[in-house]
């Protein structure tokens, strides 16, 4: 705001201005610090951020280390007890704890490779040359920006044992027409897993498409010269292709799976008895219904450290085997 | 969906065989627009279900649930939603303002910090935007305890500001116009700075217009997100009256629990908003998301 003439003219010399003292490595190496203006402009996300973003990352981790409970007027701090307990088979919480997270795990397994082979598979269809792409894209999005209240209550009525559709086809073509979809295992299962994959396919496919798009169409033709079927091309070309993409779109579903709640909350209300209760519904239970704050917050925070491994061993494994083709 | 893997036996032909129109590759296009239009099918037949559900009557669904077609067509279900113990209405009202109000609040805020990240040099600039990026994987479930003391400290609980402020915090909606601010031109704004133009000045009058794509995007990926948050209202709301389209869902079910036509007259009140949204900003909204894996 002060000076625009040192803002203009170290570029108008073309050489790049030896950096300043204490500057880093910053963007715009010709510009001056407006530190004043810079945290006008900043104040009122970081003010949103810092009390609802920072400060409750770090004031959960302070409950978890306490005795916190709502009923109590000052709070002690015990330590690692909260994580203790949950690791100790046998505790209040330990059981029911690891159920959750173990639901929340086959939950995970048994969606994230349907939401990975599905849109894979839509996107290269759509990236053939085809007409109306778009409404096809369009319609396979569409259930993504629905709700998962309004997806839940909607597949809870066609899925129900007695009254819903989908039994009623099922017996129309010869199948069992009672199944109980949302009542029994393993059928709650297939239903949670289904659901998602209906409502959240068309999300994955349209970011695969883009990485497909971005496949150069010279590396498809040397594959043909090479005599490379479709398969072969799929394989050498496809594959390799879209690995930094499918590293993204597998590392953000495990981790949409890992977070599932709305869906068994509604549809089979964590049961058959706490089958399908997944780790989120029991922290929030415990955390918000149950008044056991302390436990949920050391919940949370083992739940987030499993996804963070996850998430580090799949960004690993990606940088790896891009080193490897590399060389 | 299983309909997907003959395509998968039928596709070994060579990208130059497909160039000719022979009468194989011509097969394969009718099996390939045969394979959409099914799985096309199987998203839109539910939602055209659930629509000719809620124009059953009450005792028409019930008796009949196996016709598509409503005998007689009946409005019976938004009529009773309108006049019932469950305010629905109300729930669309509050949805919409809680929506709007976030929107709003994370354009203006994450814009501001998205201008001095991407064009102002200032000391602590890559702890903040570090801070902001590390935060940007971390799960929400996080949040959830504290943030729910924090706002009963605040007195917001079953108040519009519970789903409302402490949401618009985006790390993301930061990160993203971050990403586009970064994008624009240099020339123009310097050349708004010799005029004598100052920060909130080319801010105002010259970032955020050329930013109008990127602010869309922002505003309807906002305004989806709030529309269709689940857990967080279902735990902070807490009156009938103050509740959003979303836990009133839950709740309606519960409530109406076999009165199929009136839980999805219920659920498509809750749809139709965001569907008319997506079709007109589709274009937007499925290259945004398409981008972002791309980028990221």
């Amino acid at each position: 705001m002060t000076d625009t003439a040192s803002i203009v003219a170290p570029r108008e010399t073309g050489a790049p201005r030896p950096s300043r003292s204490g500057r880093k490595a910053g963007r715009r190496p010709g510009a001056p610090r407006r530190t004043g203006v810079a945290y006008i402009f900043l104040a009122p996300f970081l003010i949103l951020f810092i009390v609802f973003v920072l400060a409750p990352a770090v004031f959960g981790l302070w409950i978890s280390l306490t005795n916190w409970s709502p009923f109590r007027a000052t709070q002690k701090f015990i330590g690692l007890q909260n994580y203790i307990d949950l690791f100790t088979p046998g505790s209040a919480t330990s059981g029911d704890f690891w159920q959750s997270m173990a639901a929340t795990g086959i939950f995970t397994l048994a969606s994230v490779p349907f939401l990975l082979i599905i849109p894979l598979l839509i996107a290269v269809l759509l990236n053939q040359r085809i007409r109306a792409g778009s409404f096809f894209r369009g319609v396979f999005f569409a259930p993504y920006v629905l709700g998962v209240a309004v997806i839940s209550v909607i597949w809870k009525y066609l899925l129900d044992t007695q009254s819903g559709i989908i039994n009623h086809l099922l017996g129309v073509i010869g199948l069992p027409d009672n199944l109980p979809w949302t009542v029994d295992v393993p059928w709650v299962w297939v239903t949670l897993a289904g659901v998602t994959v209906w409502w959240t396919m068309g999300f994955n496919t349209v970011i695969i498409l883009a990485g497909l798009k971005g496949i150069s169409p010279d590396l498809y033709e040397a594959a043909a010269l090479d005599g490379a079927g479709a398969w072969r091309q799929f394989i050498s070309v496809t594959l390799p292709g879209l690995r930094q993409v499918m590293t993204f779109v597998i590392t953000i579903t495990i981790l949409a799976s890992a977070n599932m709640f709305g869906q068994a909350f509604l549809i089979t209300k964590g049961g058959p008895g706490n089958t399908t209760r997944t780790a989120i519904m029991y922290i929030a239970d415990q955390g918000l219904s149950q008044n056991n704050l302390a436990a949920a917050a050391a919940m949370s925070y083992v739940l987030f450290a499993f996804l963070a491994i996850i998430s580090i061993i799949n960004f690993r494994r990606q940088r790896e085997r891009a080193e490897k083709s590399a060389s | 969906m299983t309909t997907t893997a003959p395509e998968k036996t039928e596709t070994p032909r060579t990208i130059r065989a497909r160039r000719k129109q022979t009468p194989q590759a011509a097969a394969r296009k009718t099996l390939l627009y045969a394979v959409l239009i099914v799985l096309a099918l199987v998203v839109i037949l539910p939602l055209a279900w659930i629509l000719l559900t809620s124009f059953k009557t009450d005792g028409d669904a019930i008796r009949n649930p196996y016709s598509a077609f409503p005998n007689p067509f009946s409005t019976e279900a938004y009529t009773t939603l309108s006049s019932g113990q469950q305010p629905v209405f109300r729930w669309f009202l509050n949805s919409l303002a809680a929506a709007a109000l976030q929107t709003v609040l994370i354009l203006v805020t994450a814009s501001m910090a998205a201008y001095a990240l991407a064009r102002l040099e200032f000391w602590g600039k890559r702890i903040v935007f570090g801070l902001i990026i590390s935060t940007l994987l971390v799960p929400p479930v996080i949040f959830l305890i504290p943030n729910y003391l924090i706002v009963q400290n605040l007195g917001w609980l079953d108040t519009i500001w519970a789903i409302t402020i402490p949401g618009a915090a985006s790390a993301f909606g930061v990160f993203f116009l971050r990403q586009f601010f970064v994008g624009l031109p240099a020339e123009i704004e310097e050349a708004a700075r010799i005029d004598g133009a100052g920060d909130f000045r080319i801010f105002l009058q010259i970032v955020l217009p050329l930013a109008r794509p990127a602010l869309a995007t922002l505003a309807v990926l906002s305004f989806l997100a709030n529309w269709n948050d689940f857990l967080w209202p279902v735990y902070v709301l807490l009156s009938p009256e103050n509740l959003t389209l979303q836990p009133g869902l839950s709740q309606l079910q519960g409530a109406y629990s076999t009165h199929y036509a009136i839980v999805m007259a219920g659920a498509v009140i809750a749809s139709v908003p965001v569907l008319i949204l997506f079709f007109f900003a589709q274009k937007q909204i499925v290259e945004s998301v398409a981008t972002s894996g791309v980028k990221g």
